[in-house]
Parts: structure tokens; sequence; C-alpha cells
């Protein structure tokens, strides 16, 4: 292949930019266009543009469990993910269908049960799971709404077409990520976005704030984001989605709770609070309903909710949509609610609950990833190819002790997209987090979080193990 | 605002002051301290810790070891080091509050300061430290002026750098006027230093240095920012600004508090106040501005929540 792109190696995963043959993709032709005719040193410079711009923002996240510097800057790649507007559409479609379902369905079991009753999902799987939340049974929530922000990770099979790896249900981060980069990509590629036609993504935070309030009770919106503090992974983008959106950032120290009602400390007295908007965990929430060791939280807040006197977005109990093993009943769920086929399928799931499928997983661990049921962001997971055999006989005695907690799914190999490392363009593997807003209706940003990981080969995109991001483009046409 | 955010930025500004307020009672007492004098070094020392507020520890001072403490030790909580790194760690809790302008400023000298601390080798380096301070400070404060908007949170800014001042200038001159027989002109230059007043002071009385006329100028003088009436004069107007934008009418209480110490300085006469006692005068001051603390604090920080829902 031509100058940039001399060491591009296309295998067996998807390309997002290059055919098989090594010819680019239509909706990636100006891009490729932009790099064929652009100097290398050129690209060297907008690199460290980039950089400078995002340490200066200061946009940087926390890895736990490391002592020296924990604060870290988020790595960003400086070519664009782009997503044809024929693509988009059917993940909007899968996207909006998946969260409707699950709205439905939490719905469903924290009141009728009746897919539980029509034996659709085993009981069992429910009330077993970590995240599912009996305090919540026949607590009412405005609208339905559970789920009202929800970042869904999609991956791109080899075949091209785009399943769900994962429903991240509970206090979705990154969206801040998402709209930094694009600030970022703008100053540095304006041409490209003039040629392109890049749909937008800055109207985000209205939308979110659009969202909240339509939870709001008749006449009453002050709305607040609820952060654990500084010390937090996330606080940077807390802080930026409260600035954009004009509201306090509270901290559970601000808020109290009176005669089942929420106020917040001000310097004019107490100011009543009627939705939260929560980055804090269901575990962390009110000591006095939840875990009781928790500082972060506020006591009586789960009262003042279940009164009906303060909105919580999202709802408490939204991890029992989002366990893995109750992901592998999704396309079920979405069949029983809606009477439609999935838009977005599923990655094949075994559980460990099921004799047969454990028994085969155990026996053939090597060819699969095994995931604990109620973790994120990469932690708890045994990657079967890449694993040694000592760690793969500890995961097996993890799960015959607790198969509950555990799933497997096949090895996949992720679509990789063109990145720039180190002077070269190389293929890297992707993946694709868009954020789907849910209150009056169905809202969904054009674009997401493509998060990459920037080792050769790495299949783990999660920025704690190395992860980085970049700027991910929906083309209107 | 809410009550956690206008706290911090209240300990943001009061912990600053302290250690510009140390920075140039140190750099004033380091140049003095070049002359030969009648008292001995370590009497002059004791007499830093004094006017400081810091408690005379037991047994000698060692000159050198004394200066690291109060610039550089993270473990003497009255040193620079120590009030700029609580300073910042305010700052910290609310950041998306300040200007990004300030945060870097106050981040830049924290790591001065901190880093400085293993640096302190030669004679000269803790003056080029205090230096750097004041000079940080000037920049701080001119950023914070400049970069954020002048509402109520650059209000409790104001207030806590002018609380802090007027809790300081009192203890200062406390330390300075009950020593003041064996005092010579060197020892009194030291005090305008320590207030960066001495040219200020010879504009308005010349070189002549009088102890009841410095006490008047640093005591009573309405427009010279280091006296401790001016530092009232602008608590009041910031307590003034705050009682406006907020709604709860237990505000009077701390104007009458606040009001009540401008009179006590605007309307005393230095005669007056030196023959009953410069002592208790100060002392009285400071009661005061420790009422007027607390008061602050349960009326917008830490109210009892019946109170506020009654309101």
């Amino acid at each position: 292949m031509p100058a940039p792109f001399s060491e591009y190696e296309i295998d067996a995963a998807y390309d997002e930019m290059f055919r098989p043959g090594g010819r680019p993709r239509p909706h990636y032709k100006n891009l490729y266009n932009q790099l064929l005719n652009l100097p290398s040193e050129e690209l060297h410079r907008s690199k460290k543009e980039a950089d400078l711009s995002f340490f200066n923002q200061g946009i940087t996240f926390t890895v736990y469990g490391r002592a020296e510097s924990t604060e870290q800057i988020f790595p960003n790649d400086l070519l664009p993910r782009i997503i044809s507007s024929a693509e988009w559409a059917t993940i909007e479609r899968g996207l909006t269908q998946r969260i409707t379902a699950l709205n439905l369905f939490l719905a469903d079991v924290y009141h009728e049960r009746r897919i539980l009753k029509d034996r659709v999902i085993p009981g069992e799987i429910i009330y077993t799971c970590k995240h599912f939340r009996r305090q919540m049974h026949g607590v009412r929530v405005p609208r339905d709404v559970y789920i009202s922000v929800a970042g869904t990770d999609l991956i791109r099979l080899p075949d091209g077409s785009f399943v769900v790896l994962e429903d991240n249900l509970r206090v979705p981060s990154g969206v801040s990520y998402m709209l930094t980069s694009r600030k970022v990509m703008k100053q540095i590629f304006p041409a490209l976005f003039r040629k392109c036609g890049v749909r937008p993504i800055e109207q985000y935070s209205q939308a979110l704030f659009s969202t909240l309030r339509s939870l709001a009770p008749e006449g009453r919106s002050t709305i607040v984001l609820l952060t654990p503090g500084v010390y937090n992974s996330a606080y940077f983008e807390h802080a930026f989605l409260a600035r954009q959106m004009g509201i306090e950032l509270v901290e559970g120290r601000d808020l109290v709770v009176h005669d089942n009602r929420v106020y917040m400390r001000t310097t004019s007295g107490l100011q009543r609070v009627d939705v939260i908007y929560r980055r804090v965990d269901d575990d962390f929430v009110d000591p006095l309903a939840f875990r009781v060791d928790s500082s972060l939280g506020v006591a009586g807040l789960f009262n003042a909710y279940r009164a009906g006197n303060v909105v919580l977005a999202n709802a408490l109990g939204t991890g029992v949509a989002d366990d893995k093993a109750i992901y592998s009943y999704v396309p079920k769920i979405i069949r029983y609610y809606l009477g439609e086929d999935p838009v977005v399928d599923n990655v094949e799931t075994f559980l460990m609950t099921d004799r047969a499928q454990r028994e085969h997983v155990c026996g053939n661990l090597e060819k699969y990833v095994v995931k604990a049921v109620g973790e994120s962001g990469g932690y708890g997971m045994l990657i079967g190819p890449h694993s040694s055999s000592a760690q793969r006989a500890e995961f097996r005695d993890r799960i015959l002790a607790d198969p509950r907690n555990y799933i497997a799914q096949p090895t996949l190999t992720l679509s990789a997209a063109p990145c720039f490392m180190d002077g070269r363009i190389e293929p890297r593997h992707v993946d694709l987090r868009p954020y789907v807003l849910f209150g009056e209706k169905v809202t969904i940003v054009p674009g997401g979080l493509t998060r990459v990981a920037l080792r050769k080969g790495s299949l783990v995109v999660n920025s704690s193990q190395g992860g980085g991001s970049k700027d991910t483009w929906v083309l209107q046409n | 605002m809410l009550s956690r955010v206008a706290d911090s930025l209240y300990w943001m500004s009061r912990y600053f002051e302290r250690a510009d307020h140390c920075a140039r009672v140190l750099e004033a007492n380091y140049n003095l301290m070049l002359n030969p004098s009648k008292a001995s070094t370590e009497e002059r020392w004791h007499r830093i810790m004094a006017s400081l507020g810091i408690a005379a520890t037991a047994g000698g001072i060692d000159p050198q070891m004394a200066m690291i403490k109060l610039t550089s030790d993270p473990g003497e909580e009255s040193s620079i080091a120590s009030c700029i790194a609580e300073s910042r760690e305010n700052a910290g809790q609310v950041r998306e509050q300040i200007s990004s302008e300030m945060w870097e400023h106050l981040n830049r000298l924290y790591h001065y300061v901190t880093r400085a601390n293993s640096r302190l080798e030669t004679d000269s380096d803790p003056l080029r430290l205090l230096v750097a301070v004041r000079e940080g400070s000037y920049q701080f404060r001119g950023v914070t002026a400049a970069t954020m908007s002048h509402g109520e949170g650059w209000q409790f800014i104001q207030l806590g750098k002018y609380m802090e001042r007027s809790c300081a200038l009192p203890v200062l001159l406390d330390a300075y006027f009950s020593t003041a027989g064996e005092a010579d002109d060197l020892d009194w230059v030291g005090l305008l230093a320590s207030c960066a007043a001495f040219e200020s002071y010879c504009k308005v009385y010349t070189a002549d240095l009088k102890p009841d006329s410095m006490a008047e100028f640093l005591v009573l003088n309405p427009e010279f920012p280091y006296s401790v009436r001016y530092a009232v004069e602008r608590m009041n107007e910031a307590i003034a600004a705050i009682s406006k934008t907020s709604f709860t009418h237990e505000t009077r209480r701390i104007e009458r508090i606040a009001g009540r110490l401008r009179a006590f300085l605007a309307y005393a006469q230095i005669t007056e106040i030196m023959t009953r006692g410069l002592h208790r005068y100060l002392k009285n001051v400071i009661e005061q501005c420790k009422s007027l603390h607390a008061a602050v604090h349960e009326v917008y920080i830490d109210y009892p929540i019946q109170s506020a829902l009654e309101a």
C-alpha cells in the first residue's frame, strides 16, 4: 500500500477503513486521500497539538490500585473512526429497541414479574443477581423509565455486523471524552470536517438535561449531579457535565433528607432537590438502605425516593438488566415485550449455571473469554487464548465454586481501525460505546466513544488496561 | 451556592493568606537578623514564633532549623508549605468553581514550595523561597481578581483573606509591643517590613519610628491594606455583598457582629488605646473576629436543618 500505510496489515479482523483487497471503503475515502497527501511531519505536529490540548484541559482519569501518580492523561488517537449513515441507522434502531425492551423488563421485574411467571427467564437468575434490589419492588418511577442513560458497548464481527458486547446501565461514563475529543479534532482537521459532513454531537449536554427534566415533577425542576467526590476516577466528567448543564455538582454531604424530602445545603439555606443525576453506585447512595459503611451517600435518600419526592437517574436496581448472565436473555426479552427480532444481536454466551455449558467451557477454557457477571472495566476476566495454564486452573476453580458469578463467550476478534502509532499508521482493535438517553423519548447522539486497544494485537480496550479512545464520526449520507 | 463550596473557597483563601503572612514575617526577620543586636538570636526567634502565634517550644531554637521548619516542613502545620498545601487541597475540592488560571498558579506554587524542602542547603536558599512565595502570592491574587467572576464565591474568598489578616495582624503587633521596652529602631523596621508597611508609614509619619504612631498606622489606618481597620472594612464589604445574594434572615446577626467590630476600630483613638493597654485592645479584636467567624460558619455553612426549614 502507498506511503503512510506501507506497514498496514489487514488480517482476519474486519477493517474499518479498508476492504479485504486494500481499497478504502467509500465512507473512508476522504480521510484516506487526506492522509496520502499529508506529509508525516504534519501528522506529528497535529498529534502533538492534540496531546497538548488534552493535557491543558486536564482530561484525565484515575487508575485504582496504583500508588504513584494515579492521575493519567487519557490517550487519544489522532485518526477518527468513521461510520456510514446506513450503518448508524441500524445501530440507532437496534439501541432504541434494546433500551425500550430493557426498561419494560425492569418495570416488570420490580412489579408484576410476568416474564418470570411466563418462564421466559428463570426467577432464580434474577434473585441471585448481585444488583437486584428487592427494596425496589413496587416502587413506581416517573414515566416507568428506569434507565435514562445507557452506554452500550458494541463490537464489529469479522463479517462486518455490529453486536452488543455489554449493556452499561448503572452509571456509564466516558461521554466527556467523546465531547472533548470532538472539540480537539475540530481544531486539528477543520478541512476534513467540511468535506465529510460529520453529524454533530455537541448537543449531548442539552439532550441529557432535557432527559433529566422530563423526569421531574410538574413545576419543580431543581436538578443536581451527585458525585462520589474528587477522588473518583470519573470526577473530571462529573464536573464537566455539571458545568455544561449549569447544574450544581453535589456530594453526599451536601444533601440532607428531612421529612422524606431531599435538600441541598446552600449559603441561602436548604434548597429542595427534585432530580438527582447520580453517578454513585446503588450500593452507596444511602447507608440506611444499602451499604452501611458508605460515606458517599445520603441517609434517608431511599425513603424519599420511595415516597416519590425525588427522582434518581438512573433508577436504583438497573444493574439487574446489565448482569452478564441476564444479558444472554436480552434477545428473548426483546421478543417477549416488543414481539420483534433484535435489530442488533448479542454475542453468543455460555451460562456457567447450566451444567452442559459449564462442562463444555471448562474443558476448553483456552478458547473462551470468561467474565465475572457483575464486573466492568475489564476487571475480573480471563482471556483464554492469552492465558497461562495456571490462570486457567484458577478460573476453573472459581467457576466451579460460584457458577452464577461467571459467563463465557467465544474469543471474538474486534474490528480494527487505522491509528497513528509512533509515526506510522497501523491497525488497532476498537469497540464503540454510543450513549443512549431515555426520558420522554429515546435520544442517541450520532457518535459515541470509540475505545482503542493501543497495544498491537490486544483486544482489551478498557482505559484502566492500556486502552485509549478516538473520535467517532457518523456521516450525514 | 453550595455551603461546602463556600467553605472551601473561604479556607483556600485563609490558608493562602496565612502562608503569605508567614513568608512576609520571615523575610523581614531574615534580613534583620543579619545585623548585630542586643538581643540574642534565640530571643529574636522567640519573638518570630510569638508574632506568628506559634506556641513557644521548650528548649533552645536552632536558627537554621527553625527557618527550614517554618518554610518548608510539611509536618509543621504553620509552615508555608503546609499552608499552601491546605490552600491547594481546598481549591482542589472546588476546581470547577475557580478559574483554571487560579488553579494553575496555586498548583505551581505548591510544587515549588514542596519540592524546595530537600533543597534548602545554602544560606540564601530560604530567602529565595520566601521571595518566590511573596511574588507567587501577588500573582495569585491578581489572577483571582482578573479571571474569576466577582460573585458570591469571590466574596467568600475576600472574606477568608481579610478574616485571616484581621486575626494575624493583632498577634504580630502584640508580640512586638509586649517587648517594646527592649526594642531598637531596627526591630521596629522589622515590624513595619513584616506588614510591607515601611514606605507607606514613612509617607504619613516620616521616618520617625514612634511606637504610638506605628500602632496607630497598623491598627487604625483606613487606607493601608495591612492595617487591622482596612482588613475589617473589607470584611464588612464582603459580608454585605454575601448578605445581598443570600435569602436567610440570619444574615443580620453576622452584619451586627461585623459592624460592631468595624465601629470598634473606626471610632477608636490611639491615645485612648495605649492608655488602656494595647494588649487588651488587640485581644478584644481577635475575640470579635472569632465570633464573627463562628457566626459566618453557623449561618452559611453548618446551620441546623430545623432553623433553615423554618426560614
